[in-house]
């Protein structure tokens, strides 16, 4: 990118280069006449990029510009009309003030107006309240507006709001040279009680080294004889003293409060605009902004205010060995693109090779432009950075180290969560979190920041399953099983969550990857032993759960979700993976009271038996890749399962293998006739719809007869429960039972895999 | 062990070879997160470490050039690598944090350039503090009031000092790419105020990240120990310990002051093996201590908090706070403390 286009593009770069006009806005048209051509046409190219010139605009600077005309020429006594137009073109003074600012020129005239006395006070203070710059405001304004207040023409009330208006837009005053020649006369002004507090407000401002005299010395520590301890005469004294200690020698209180109050209130919203208008637009649409708002509550030991360092690309050590150069020469010597500027995606992929880092490498995750930057950087040493810092940064913030502390727990909650957001738009963990995990989880109570740290635990990045299980899953694990069932739930959807990520991660980095031959989990055969690791992991303790929880439907339906990812992993993510449950989770929710976890159950059965179909598929075309056939073990036990499941569904023969009851058992549960009692008309999670079907269709039927449902009143059954929402049900039904095309009959087998 | 046997340098792996690096856990992170597993998973302190010899300064080292940093107390900070900094830049270092030192005492007060602000900033290198030729040198900073009286002008006086160091960092400069200088022991001296600003000029400058070091029970029973077995020509001071008992409304203290030799004397008899120290020795030592005050006293001090140690040779406090006393073992104490703040940033 060009140095030229870059200023057209910022506006910082343009405030700071003082030969291009700064002053034109639409009020510069009000001189239009003066100016020469040149100018004009600047003024043109340089709004173009920007916006439009629409009708509205137009008109609203017409508008404006006839105001500044009425109010330049003073009021016309004889006029009835008078005060309507008057109120008309101050409204559109306002309205342009408040809604964009205006450009110096209007400031210079109205400035002139309100101080000059020829409206009433009232239009005075109204006019001074709306002075406000489209950025900067001149000095000539201030210094001629200051020359005003010494005719006499205008009120005490107005003198006050000029000193306060002057205070509060100190900043965007261009030059100081010509007001600082005035500090003799401002300095008189103290004299004046009713102004004094403001006067020395601005004195505080403008005071440099050579204005501090041994008689302005005297005449303040007069002036503090005369009305007592006043903060505002302190703040000036203090900073004489701090000029020149040996002039002043009352000692003054060292601790520093607030000397000036309310000055600025006036124009607040106001000064954020100007300070906006001038730094440029906020960087990017909200939802995209990862970070909170900078404001930190102040309790830093080390003067930071948030626990996040603030974006600043200007550091010392690069300033190195380029002594002598000025900051614009700087920015705009070597090329590198200021991180202060970076404002959009499309500005990133320009600059990207020349993108200045933040001087503290932690700034970036409050950044999502520095977050996609750090994404594809192969610069190890940014990784470094941010991994030091935020190690250290968790480890000094964590509340569970400092005993007794937890009046930070909310600000270490925030933390967690910027954390979590950024490693949420990266789709990736960060090391740092990982041996965070390892240090604080042994120390974790399982309580504070819960949600969080799961959500961390989520996010660790992808390593072998056997190295991180001491350090990690077994501290887990031992709070998993004394907390409480939401806790155990909690845990499992953060797990499941862990699988998903390791699994994308997996399916987009291996497939691109070459497979290297080097040590084992480099190989995919390695990765895939880790998420089956991982995955019986999470069976075991589920199981265990289970039994602790004594089946708990609540408990059923967050292991089923983690199986809903696990028997999907062939088709959804192209991994040679197929894991299933463990019985612990399969019986129990075979055998649920619960319609909606048998539902999930069908569901997941017709997963496992898509994806097992779609790797044996595969396995036939391709006969090379011998190192990821399934073992004909995991054949066989899905079929088990599925010859259960048909058992206790649909043939009314349950548990015919595999399983043998005590006939005793049986008799004394009362359920002699157990073989017929178990099918979708039987099971338990069913019974209710059975019932409901029957009362529906046969209202007039006195006796529910279960037994009826048979034969075509079996397929209208089924349509009824489907109609009902068991989705999984039906996918189960269609595609593991093959039903014959007579309807009558009852003559189903299941359709078995090998 | 020599000290001088380290190799140089590790070879670096070209750029091409980074993705399998990655793999194989050769990048810096990879490697820094291998350290952190093997801490996390085993006992955090090696069971044995060697007791301070006093040959290990090196010979180029005027005895006298180190004494400025004795006798006074120190606050230990921890401190994460420092990103591109140069030991060449020192001067413009000296400039930029004046500069900086000067902007942030008079906050919201306009500071002008080329101002004089009666401080002076000054940065020099400790030649000869390290452990191994690979340690980075040790550097030390110093703000001095500059007088205002043109008649003092030589004698400036120290209004704060500080200095980082790394003696046998080895475990961490394994892991660090050569753009950060590795200096995880900062000790500072003076105002907290001051020590906060300059910390801060560190972080935005380096990128880098202060931690206060706190030195635990477990850690100071092994300083005991350690600093117990250092021979010594004459004691300059007793040996004591402090304990302190959680009591409310105000804590209780039990101080324990032995004279250095008996000290000398209990550690020789539970002291086997020569030149080391190991874990069982540093517990059997600590728990004589315990067993002889408990014969007198009735109290178990095994049931407080050891919170102080007090050697001739050095003192330190569970705050985090170090007293050096005796130039000889200045290099052992400082290994000890790299460890430890090495273990902290890790």
């Amino acid at each position: 990118m060009s140095p030229q286009k870059r200023v057209k593009d910022s506006k910082a770069q343009k405030r700071t280069s003082q030969d291009s006009d700064s002053y034109k806005t639409n009020l510069l048209a009000l001189k239009e006449e003066d100016l020469n051509d040149s100018k004009c046409s600047l003024k043109h190219g340089q709004n173009d990029p920007v916006k439009d010139y629409g009708h509205a605009d137009d008109e609203a600077e017409d508008a404006l510009k006839r105001a500044v005309r009425y109010f330049e020429k003073g009021p016309v006594e004889t006029s009835r009309s008078r005060d309507k137009t008057l109120e008309k073109h101050l409204k559109t003074v306002e309205n342009v003030a408040w809604k964009s600012g205006l450009a110096p020129e209007g400031i210079d005239i109205l400035l002139n107006v309100a101080l000059s006395g020829k409206f009433g006070n009232v239009v005075n203070t109204r006019i001074l309240k709306c002075m406000i710059p489209t950025t900067l405001i001149s000095e000539d304004s201030v210094v001629k507006a200051v020359s005003w207040l010494c005719v006499g023409k205008c009120s005490g009330s107005t003198k006050v709001l000029f000193y306060r208006w002057l205070v509060a837009m100190f900043d965007f005053i261009d030059h100081k040279e010509q007001i600082n020649l005035l500090y003799g006369f401002f300095f008189a002004s103290l004299e004046d009680d009713a102004l004094c507090p403001y006067v020395c407000h601005l004195l505080y401002l403008l005071t440099r080294k050579e204005n501090v005299k041994p008689f302005r010395v005297r005449k303040l520590l007069g002036l503090q004889a005369k009305m007592g301890m006043q903060p505002h005469l302190q703040a000036l004294l203090s900073l004489y003293k701090f000029f020149a200690p040996t002039l002043i020698s009352v000692s003054l209180p060292a601790r520093k409060k607030i000397y000036f109050r309310n000055s600025e209130n006036l124009w607040e919203t106001a000064l954020l605009a100007v300070r906006q208008r001038i730094q440029g637009p906020p960087p990017e649409p909200v939802k995209l902004m990862l970070g909170p708002a900078n404001v930190h509550p102040v309790k830093r030991k080390w003067n930071s205010y948030s626990v996040i360092p603030m974006l600043n690309s200007s550091s010392c050590s690069k300033e190195c060995g380029k002594k002598g150069m000025a900051l614009s020469d700087y920015l705009r010597s070597n090329g590198s693109f200021p991180l202060e500027q970076l404002k959009s995606f499309p500005q990133l992929l320009k600059n990207i090779h020349s993108l200045e880092l933040p001087s503290q490498m932690g700034a970036v995750l409050n950044n999502s432009l520095l977050l996609h930057y750090i994404n594809i950087v192969k610069d190890e040493s940014i990784l470094l950075r941010l991994y030091h810092w935020l190690s250290q940064t968790l480890q000094e913030e964590c509340i569970w180290y400092k005993v007794n502390n937890y009046e930070h727990g909310k600000e270490f909650a925030n933390l967690l969560d910027t954390i979590i957001r950024a490693e949420y738009f990266l789709q990736e963990g960060f090391y740092s979190c990982e041996t965070f995990l390892y240090k604080s989880l042994p120390l974790w109570d399982g309580l504070c920041c819960r949600s969080q740290f799961l959500q961390l635990v989520s996010w660790i990045p992808f390593s072998s399953f056997s190295e991180v299980k001491p350090l990690l899953f077994d501290h887990l694990a031992q709070l998993f099983f004394i907390s409480t069932i939401y806790f155990k739930c909690s845990v499992l959807q953060s797990l499941k969550e862990l699988l998903q990520n390791w699994l994308l991660w997996l399916s987009t980095d291996i497939h691109m990857k070459p497979v290297m031959d080097s040590p084992l989990d480099t190989t995919l055969g390695g990765s895939m032993n880790t998420v089956s690791e991982l995955i019986d992991y999470i069976g075991w303790l589920s199981t265990t759960a289970m039994r602790l929880e004594s089946n708990n439907t609540f408990l059923l339906h967050f292991i089923l979700d983690f199986y809903e990812k696990v028997c999907d992993i062939y088709v959804n993510y192209n991994l040679p993976l197929v894991v299933l449950f463990p019985p612990g989770i399969f019986y129990p929710a075979l055998l649920s009271l619960d319609s909606s976890i048998l539902n999930q159950l069908c569901y997941i059965m017709d997963r496992y038996r898509k994806n097992l179909t779609a790797a044996k598929k595969n396995e036939l075309v391709q006969k090379t890749k011998s190192e990821f056939n399934f073992s004909t073990k995991t054949y066989k036990e899905f079929n088990h399962y599925l010859t259960v499941m048909v058992g206790c569904l649909w043939t009314s023969k349950p548990f015919q293998k595999g399983l043998y009851i005590d006939h005793e058992v049986i008799e004394k549960a009362g359920v002699a006739e157990y073989k017929s009692s178990l099918n979708l008309v039987h099971h338990p999670a069913l019974l209710s719809y059975t019932v409901s079907f029957l009362l529906q269709e046969w209202p007039e039927e006195r006796r529910v007869n279960m037994s009826s449902v048979r034969g075509k009143k079996w397929n209208w059954y089924l349509d009824y429960l489907f109609s009902e929402g068991l989705q999984g049900l039906k996918l189960f039904i269609r595609s593991s039972i093959h039903r014959s095309s007579t309807p009558l009959t009852r003559e189903h087998k299941p359709h078995h895999q090998h | 062990m020599d000290p001088y046997d380290t190799p140089e340098s590790t070879p670096r792996h070209g750029a091409s070879s980074r993705l399998k690096d990655y793999f194989i856990g050769a990048t810096p992170l990879r490697k820094r997160l291998e350290a952190v597993r093997k801490q996390a998973s085993f006992v955090p302190t090696p069971p044995r470490r060697k007791i301070p010899q006093c040959s290990q300064l090196q010979e180029d080292n005027d005895p006298q050039k180190f004494a400025f940093l004795l006798h006074k107390q120190w606050t230990l900070y921890s401190l994460t690598p420092l990103y591109k900094f140069s030991y060449t830049n020192l001067k413009e270092y000296s400039r930029l944090l004046s500069a900086f030192i000067a902007a942030e005492k008079q906050k919201g007060l306009a500071v002008e350039v080329g101002e004089d602000f009666n401080i002076k900033v000054t940065f020099s290198t400790l030649l000869g503090m390290k452990g191994t030729q690979r340690d980075p040198e040790a550097f030390l900073v110093q703000i001095l009031s500059k007088s205002q009286l043109p008649s003092e002008n030589r004698g400036q006086k120290v209004l704060w000092t500080g200095w980082f160091c790394c003696v046998f960092g080895d475990s961490l400069l394994e892991t660090v790419p050569e753009d950060f200088t590795c200096v995880p022991l900062f000790l500072a001296n003076g105002a907290e105020t001051n020590t906060a600003i300059v910390g801060t000029w560190f972080q935005e400058t380096f990128d880098c990240h202060f931690s206060s070091l706190a030195i635990n029970a477990f850690n100071l029973s092994w300083m005991a120990a350690m600093w117990t077995a250092c021979k010594m020509d004459q004691y300059m001071a007793t040996t004591e310990f402090l304990w302190s008992v959680p009591c409310s409304p105000q804590s209780l203290d039990i101080s324990y002051a032995i004279h250095p030799e008996d000290a000398k004397a209990l550690w020789d008899s539970v002291h086997k093996t020569p030149g080391e120290v190991t874990q069982e020795e540093v517990d059997l030592f600590m728990d004589c201590l315990y067993s002889h005050f408990h014969r007198h006293f009735k109290i178990h001090l095994s049931a407080t908090r050891l919170v102080r140690v007090s050697t001739s040779v050095a003192s330190a406090h569970t705050d985090g706070k170090i007293k050096i006393l005796c130039h000889k073992y200045l290099i052992g104490i400082l290994a000890y403390l790299t460890e430890l703040a090495i273990f902290q940033i890790d």
